[in-house]
């Protein structure tokens, strides 16, 4: 998105979450949560199975009525409205085709409740079919489709009444890695073409990532984080955050002083002293993490240059992707720390082995201090 | 090392085709040849005798066998509109019962399929927990509950609702009753099986795209669970037609059921002959349906299941 409506203060959001709750007997799936999205952005909603994200995405749809709070589409109210009644549709995890239709009733099916004229269904259907492809095989039954098929049908019938807002079950979870890839491009060139602000539920955080304009990080029913996908996973807000989106080296450290925004640690994980970049002024004598990702971490066995943070370990475990390798080294205080290194000169040779004696170290900016 | 696993093959051959061919035995058995011999003797003049019927060969001129089959029996039937009312009776009770069973029954199904785990396990066993007990012995029960002197009468007379004892029996209600209460799992389990497989997003699918919950029902639940609707209306409708026991002791003199005229016409007229037509023109109007079935289901498995 050019403009980033969600740091305008005066943007009109396009869906409006207000301590949002929903309870199934003692269980509570979703606590309290607030949230804008705005028009035209393609939100994530980013968590584990149990974190309440599809029980979020139902009651968007209007599927679950929410047991406490507000929810605002397009500054409508539509809380209590039935799902029938909502500018909002959804694309199923199991596509939920019509077993008995053609492809071409499937998507037809909407407009016909809305009570479209004939002509003008036949014409939106065709359009919508021809821009996700599936035009010549608009007279087949669901099951005689592949999955990927299914999914671009699938796709059309939600997206051929024109929604306001198009709710994204796992849509890409059902396909197999090579087709996932392809239709991710596909899914947000779709979604930039028609303007409809899209909100998808996610377990995989690569997917998430790639997609979307922003992501909600949630769990046990609330967000962690909400943010751009630089900013949860650069930054992130918390440990759970940290280690739920890509992979992290985390430390304990205790705080032994601050200094404007350069605080100094002990940290225990690595048996010596560090430091941190943050704004965040902890108390002295406080516990904290110390949070590095492994592609930030210099590997060598030459002491790095001055200025870094660098500590000494000794390569327990590595292995070789090609355009990467992955190091897992172990700290004299028996910390294992996750290293990735890009495989940029072309070598028939490993420049370390097991067993080797390295140096980590990383830009003092790099790493993220968390204290909870 | 091959030699061996031939035999293996031969072997596991031959025990599948026998496993093909044991139920057509049965049918051939237990179905055909008595069908057999039944449009037998429909087709033979009725004796003093036993058996009281004329055999099929004529022995009677110098050795020569003469073929004796006649269809003056069929031609009986229609003679008058007794057995015609009969049959129109059976029709009638039979097609009122399989719609009331499905009135019934869809909710029923349906609501059973929607339970999780434990919840639909025990209703469905309650819905087959009846089959435990003796059929003639649920109508008797049946009796004991409708007669004059019967639970409900006494309930009713005592809590003052009614002076004098309702007729509940030996009527067409208590008829329609009995087929109701009897056939209900029969329309029950099919459409639940149907109902159970349904993938309820499609009804969330249907509500998201503008369905009202009137339009989910007709437009997706209906149509997909249409071959448990056939199977079940055509599990009861094909026994309901040749009922007997149900129309004997719970109905009335005026219950037109064809069970009870072959009843009648086998036992206490003993013209064996005519009873035969009559059970021949009964199944003859089964098997319309059935066939009917037949080619939906065919037609079905090709072009709905995903």
């Amino acid at each position: 998105m050019a403009i980033e409506a969600w740091n305008d203060p005066n943007a009109r959001p396009m869906v409006e979450l207000r301590g949002l709750s929903k309870r199934f007997g003692d269980v509570t799936a979703v606590d309290g949560v607030d949230l804008k999205v705005f028009a035209g952005e393609l939100f994530a909603i980013l968590g584990a199975s149990g974190s309440g994200k599809t029980t979020l995405l139902r009651m968007l749809a209007g599927f679950e009525s929410p047991s406490a709070g507000q929810l605002l589409i397009d500054g409508v109210d539509m809380t209590r409205v039935p799902p029938y009644e909502r500018p909002v549709n959804m694309m199923f995890q199991s596509y939920a085709l019509f077993p008995h239709m053609s492809v071409a009733q499937n998507v037809a099916y909407g407009l016909k409740k809305e009570g479209v004229g004939k002509a003008e269904i036949a014409d939106r259907v065709a359009r919508i079919l021809d821009q996700v492809k599936m035009g010549h095989l608009s007279g087949r039954k669901p099951a005689a489709l592949s999955g990927g098929e299914r999914q671009r049908v699938a796709l059309a019938r939600a997206l051929v009444k024109r929604p306001k807002l198009l709710l994204l079950d796992e849509p890409l979870a059902a396909l197999d890695r090579k087709l996932r890839e392809h239709t991710q491009f596909e899914l947000m060139n779709l979604q930039d073409e028609l303007g409809i602000t899209f909100m998808v539920v996610t377990h995989d955080q690569e997917e998430a990532m790639t997609l979307s304009s922003r992501i909600a990080v949630m769990n046990h029913g609330r967000f962690e984080q909400i943010g751009t996908p630089e900013a949860v996973y650069e930054y992130p807000g918390n440990r759970f955050v940290a280690d739920f989106v890509g992979s992290i080296n985390q430390l304990e450290a205790t705080v032994n002083r601050v200094d404007a925004d350069r605080v100094l640690l002990e940290c225990a994980s690595a048996g010596c002293e560090m430091e941190v970049v943050s704004d965040a002024a902890p108390a002295p004598g406080s516990d904290c993490w110390v949070a590095v990702r492994p592609e930030k971490i210099l590997i060598s066995k030459a002491p790095p240059e001055t200025g870094r943070v660098a500590v000494k370990g000794v390569v327990h475990d590595l292995g070789y992707f090609g355009n990467l390798s992955i190091y897992r080294v172990e700290l004299p205080t028996g910390h294992m720390m996750k290293v990735s290194a890009q495989n940029r000169q072309r070598s028939a040779t490993k420049t370390l082995e097991w067993d080797d004696e390295v140096y980590l170290s990383w830009e003092v900016g790099s790493a993220v201090l968390l204290t909870d | 090392m091959k030699g061996g696993v031939n035999t293996m093959g031969d072997g596991r051959r031959r025990w599948l085709r026998w496993a093909l061919v044991t139920p057509y035995l049965w049918l051939l058995l237990f179905f055909l040849a008595p069908f057999v011999i039944i449009l037998k003797i429909s087709m033979a003049d009725p004796l003093v005798a036993l058996p009281p019927f004329t055999p099929l060969l004529d022995w009677a001129q110098q050795g020569w066998a003469r073929l004796h089959l006649t269809l003056d029996n069929y031609l009986f039937l229609f003679q008058d509109n007794y057995y015609v009312m009969h049959y129109l009776g059976s029709l009638k009770m039979a097609a009122v019962s399989t719609l009331l069973c499905l009135l019934l029954g869809y909710p029923m199904a349906y609501f059973i399929a929607r339970q999780s785990g434990r919840r639909r396990h025990l209703l469905l066993l309650a819905v087959i927990l009846p089959f435990w007990i003796s059929f003639l012995l649920r109508v008797y029960a049946w009796m004991g509950l409708l007669n004059t002197r019967g639970v409900i009468n006494t309930v009713l007379m005592w809590s003052g609702v009614i002076d004098e004892p309702l007729q509940l029996m030996y009527n067409d209600f208590a008829v329609y009753l009995g087929i109701v209460y009897s056939y209900l799992p029969f329309m029950i389990l099919p459409l639940y099986a149907r109902l159970e497989r349904m993938d309820h997003d499609l009804v969330d699918a249907a509500l998201d795209l503008g369905a009202r919950r009137r339009d989910v029902f007709f437009d997706i639940i209906l149509p997909l669970s249409m071959p448990g609707v056939i199977g079940g209306c055509l599990l009861v409708f094909i026994p309901a037609i040749g009922e007997f026991i149900i129309p004997a002791l719970l109905g009335g003199a005026d219950t037109l059921m064809i069970g009870r005229a072959l009843w009648d016409e086998f036992f206490i007229n003993r013209d064996w002959p005519v009873a035969s037509a009559v059970s021949v023109v009964l199944l003859l109007i089964l098997v319309l349906p059935i066939m009917w079935f037949q080619r939906i289901q065919s037609r079905d498995g090709v072009g709905v299941r995903a």
